[in-house]
Order: structure tokens, then sequence, then C-alpha cells
């Protein structure tokens, strides 16, 4: 498939208009949540990280239940290969808890900033749960495409729909990864693992909608390495709100003039 | 049928593992960003600060990828990795910021890279 063609069966699924009769009942808005699943690139992404995260479970000896289990509970994916490979390197449990934890991080500033996207001012805050569980970077940067063609009453259902839909597919690359990894070779891990950056990095680049944005993601990557020769345990957290707020002062400070 | 079971399932010691080092980290931050970010307004600042330290975390936890490289990834040298990274930002660019095209172009010059090494 070239590229172009690609493109096009990628942009091929519209969402109704704001006010079309199929936004009338949650469980069509469930129903299209399911099909935009179909209108991302980063669903293949994932497919394909998952189908890594799967063979390396294999490899690693977990069994098939703990990697579903992991993709279903986690839903992370570089929380879980940093959990399994850090398992499987002798660390203790401890050990893999903090460097799990260090990683999920990002994902409070993530749920904060998305969940005024889907509430309205009737939203009980249980009614977010399952949602807010579903957040991970892919949910992430689909939410700032696609919501705003959603009406706001039904965005619940529809991120409901949307993140069942994802989860499927990455249950199905989890199993299909666990059965190929004996077949594997090395270079399609070192590939898979490769995805990752790149995916996150581009999907980021894109969702960038202002300065602030692009200032956070350069600054990021720049200070990181400056960081981490400190070896401090919490260097993403560090650079991250460090990098995060020099963006924003800049933001700041443009508004001002 | 049993014997399948436990095999599915695995030791219960794992999955225990699972949910305090897998499950809790990550669940937890998701769910003090729903209790704390439950006031915070749609058009508000502090969004704007919010999302670019989301932006910027996210981006640390990119370099650490590249830089400090998991499993198979680390038989990849690093100049590699950081070529592969430079060439898919430049296709991204070029291709007016296509997802696809940054990620593939990216992964077919690391595989070359490799190739060519022998």
């Amino acid at each position: 498939m070239t590229h172009t063609h690609f493109a096009s069966v990628m942009r091929a699924m519209a969402l109704p208009a704001l006010d079309s009769a199929s936004w009338q009942s949650p469980l069509r808005a469930f129903a299209w949540g399911m099909r935009s699943v179909t209108s991302t690139v980063l669903t293949l992404v994932l497919f394909t990280t998952y189908v890594g995260i799967g063979a390396l479970a294999h490899d690693t000896h977990f069994s098939l239940g703990w990697a579903l289990a992991s993709t279903l509970f986690v839903w992370a994916g570089p929380a879980q290969i940093i959990l399994i490979s850090t398992l499987g390197s002798g660390a203790t449990a401890v050990q893999a808890a903090i460097a799990v934890t260090v990683s999920a991080i990002r994902l409070f500033p993530m749920v904060v900033s998305v969940l005024p996207l889907m509430r309205t001012p009737q939203t009980k805050r249980r009614q977010l749960v399952l949602a807010t569980h579903f957040i991970a970077v892919t949910l992430w940067v689909e939410c700032f495409r696609l919501l705003p063609q959603v009406p706001r009453e039904r965005r619940i259902a529809y991120i409901h729909g949307l993140g069942a839909g994802l989860l499927l597919v990455c249950l199905t690359a989890t199993t299909t990864g666990y059965g190929l990894a004996a077949n594997l070779p090395e270079l399609f891990g070192a590939a898979i693992l490769l995805l990752t950056p790149l995916a996150f990095l581009f999907s980021t680049a894109r969702n960038c909608r202002q300065l602030s944005d692009i200032l956070a993601l350069l600054l990021g990557l720049a200070l990181f390495p400056l960081i981490a020769r400190f070896h401090t345990g919490v260097d993403i957290l560090i650079s991250g709100v460090a990098a995060g707020t020099i963006a924003y002062a800049v933001h700041w400070w443009r508004e001002q003039e | 049928m049993s014997g399948w079971l436990a095999n599915f399932v695995g030791d219960w010691h794992a999955l225990l593992v699972l949910l305090l080092a897998g499950f809790l980290p990550n669940e937890v931050w998701r769910m003090i960003g729903l209790w704390l970010g439950a006031g915070v307004d749609e058009g508000s600042e502090l969004l704007v600060w919010v999302r670019a330290v989301a932006t910027a975390i996210l981006a640390g936890v990119i370099a650490q990828i590249l830089i400090q490289p998991p499993g198979a990834l680390a038989s990849v040298p690093d100049w590699l990795r950081y070529a592969a990274v430079a060439g898919g930002c430049i296709v991204f660019l070029v291709t007016r910021r296509s997802i696809f095209a940054g990620v593939v172009s990216g992964e077919i010059l690391m595989l070359a890279g490799k190739g060519w090494l022998g």
C-alpha cells in the first residue's frame, strides 16, 4: 500500500456532523468511538508495539494471562516494557515499582489537561473513572484531534468506545506477539522498541497547538540528557517540570507584550 | 482443562507483583489527575502550564528510551539510533507532519544501518 493510498484510507472515515441524529443515542456514540480506531495511524503503531510487549512477556517467562492482564490494567506501553524488562533482569518488585511510578507521572498532567474536554457541568466524577483509565499517550493525542468533532454530552460514551476498541486491538496484539515470540528475530525486537519513541515524538509534535507546546517538547528532549547525568532516580520528573515551566514562562511573557 | 487454565494464569505471585508494581503506580497518577483536575477550567492558564509539563515529561520518556535503550534496542549503536530519529524528523517535517511517513522512514533508516553494519 502506498503512503498516499494509505493516508486516503485513513482519512476516509469522517465523523457525523455535530447536530446529526447519529449522536442522539450514547450507544451510537460508543460505536462511533470504536469505529474511530480505524481512523488513526497510531492504531498500527499500538498493534506493533503490543506484539513486541507480548513477545517480551513470553521471553521473560510470564504467562499469557499475566501479559493480557498487564495490557488491560496497566494500559501504558512504556510502563509495561519497563516493568517486564526490570523484573526480567532480576530486579525486585520494589525497584520495578519505583521505575514504573516515575515513568507514569506523565499520566497525571495528561488526565488533568484532557478531562475538561469531556466534562459537562452535570458530569459526576465517577462517570469519568473508566475514561480516565483509558488515558495514555495515544488517547491523549487523539482526544485533542477528535473530541471537537463530538457533541459534548456524548464525549464520554465516545471515549469509552474508542478506548475499548484500542484495548481490543492491543489484547489481540499481545496474544499474537506472545504466540510468535519464538520466531521473532532480535532485529524485529529492536525495530519495535524504536517505534515507541518515534511515534510518541511525531504524534506529540503534531499535537502542538501553541508555542508553549513546541518549546516544551524541544526543551524536554534537550534537558533530559543533562539531568540524567545526575542519576537522581526522578530525572524525568525534574527535566519535565523544569522544561514545561520554562516553556510556559516564555508563553506568559509573550502574552504580556 | 485445569492444566490449561493453570498455564494461562501462571503463578499468583507474579500477578500480585503486576498489581503492585504495574497497575497501582500507573492508576494512582490517573486517579490523582481525576481528583485534582475536576475543577480546572478548559480555557484556563493553569491548563496551558499543565499541558506543557505533560509534553515535556513525555519528551523525557522519549529521550530516555533513546539514550538508555531497553532490551534489543541496545544492540543498535548510539549514533544509529540518533541518526534514525533525526532522519525521521526531517521526513516528518517535509511531508507536512505525517506521523506515518516519519515513523516508517525512521525505522527504515535504523534497519538499513543495521544491515549495512552487518
